[in-house]
């Protein structure tokens, strides 16, 4: 019974080895990157343009308006971070109607990866947005008694981030694997598409939940702020 | 009762029963949840994406303890110390 990607060995030598989880990153990262060089090689702004450029500016102004309600005014400051988030973890979700693959986000490693990037990002942009000592205020908002609870959700949030992506990614697989073995013919089909839509919704939540706590990090404490969820 | 059963009971016992109640509270409050929603939409169809969207995140919440207890579960069956632990003795007699 696998558990994870991690279990696939491709390859080894000595100590290194290359499981699954690393191929089918490097495979992902291959397709965003070369997908969007082809598509973005001739960009057209008349009206006459090519399908995937389409394509590409629907999911690009979505994602540009999204950021923009949930209280982040210039998305185009975070939509370099936040959108590579929401696409790779889409992505991972979405090929996993290829036979033979196993979703990356399936195994902890990358979930915890994409976890701390957001936990480092978070300082980066209130810093930015607010200096120094208005984002370091921000942690003694509203009481200095707040200040261990305030580093504790932090903390927190980033494992919930984790977890939550990892746990959905792999009971997704694990389901279809235990289902192969008992009913082989339509419910694992069923299961597959079932698991691809909360690959969406999970690929969506972190994407979200990323630009709320950015969002909360960068608002500007002068006016009333609004609450930010925690955990 | 030597301690390899006692564990690998235990064990079962509870990863059957971290899922089973650990799926009851997330089920009742997403339920409450999505009804709330509903009740709103109905009341205010124009603010529809906002709603949707408030929703979806927070029924990725609550869904999130349901997953803990999810992991656990599966850390008991698949990943347990213990029983990794206690079959390494076993093997090395």
């Amino acid at each position: 019974m696998r558990l994870s990607p991690d279990e696939m060995i491709f390859w080894r030598h000595g100590a290194l080895k290359l499981n699954g989880t690393i191929v089918f990153t490097w495979g992902l990262m291959f397709v965003l990157a070369v997908g969007s060089k082809l598509i973005t090689r001739k960009l057209s702004t008349d009206l006459k343009r090519s399908r995937w450029q389409n394509f590409l500016e629907i999911i690009v102004t979505a994602i540009e308006k999204q950021i923009e309600e949930v209280g982040l005014p210039h998305p185009e400051k975070y939509i370099g971070f936040l959108g590579t988030l929401f696409l790779f973890v889409a992505m991972a979700n979405l090929f996993t109607v290829i036979p033979g693959y196993q979703p990356p986000t399936g195994s902890l490693s990358t979930t915890v990866a994409l976890a701390l990037c957001v936990f480092v990002a978070v300082p980066i942009f209130g810093i930015k947005n607010q200096g120094m000592g208005g984002y370091l205020k921000s942690y003694v908002e509203p009481t200095v008694i707040m200040l261990p609870f305030n580093i504790i959700s932090e903390l927190s949030r980033t494992l919930a981030l984790a977890v939550r992506l990892f746990g959905n990614m792999m009971s997704g697989a694990m389901i279809i694997a235990i289902l192969l073995t008992i009913t082989p013919f339509v419910f694992p089909i069923v299961m597959t598409a079932l698991g691809l839509l909360t690959g969406m919704v999970q690929a969506y939540i972190f994407g979200i939940l990323a630009a709320v706590y950015i969002a909360a990090a960068t608002r500007a404490r002068k006016a009333k702020p609004a609450p930010a969820p925690k955990t | 009762m030597d301690s390899m059963t006692i564990i690998a009971v235990a064990s079962i016992i509870i990863a059957g029963i971290t899922t089973s109640f650990g799926t009851m509270g997330p089920a009742l409050a997403e339920g409450r949840a999505v009804a709330t929603a509903l009740s709103s939409l109905a009341q205010q169809p124009d603010a529809s994406a906002t709603i949707t969207r408030t929703l979806f995140v927070g029924l990725a919440m609550i869904e999130s303890t349901a997953i803990y207890c999810f992991v656990v579960s599966m850390i008991l069956i698949f990943a347990n110390p213990f029983w990794n632990h206690v079959i390494s003795l076993t093997a090395g007699k």
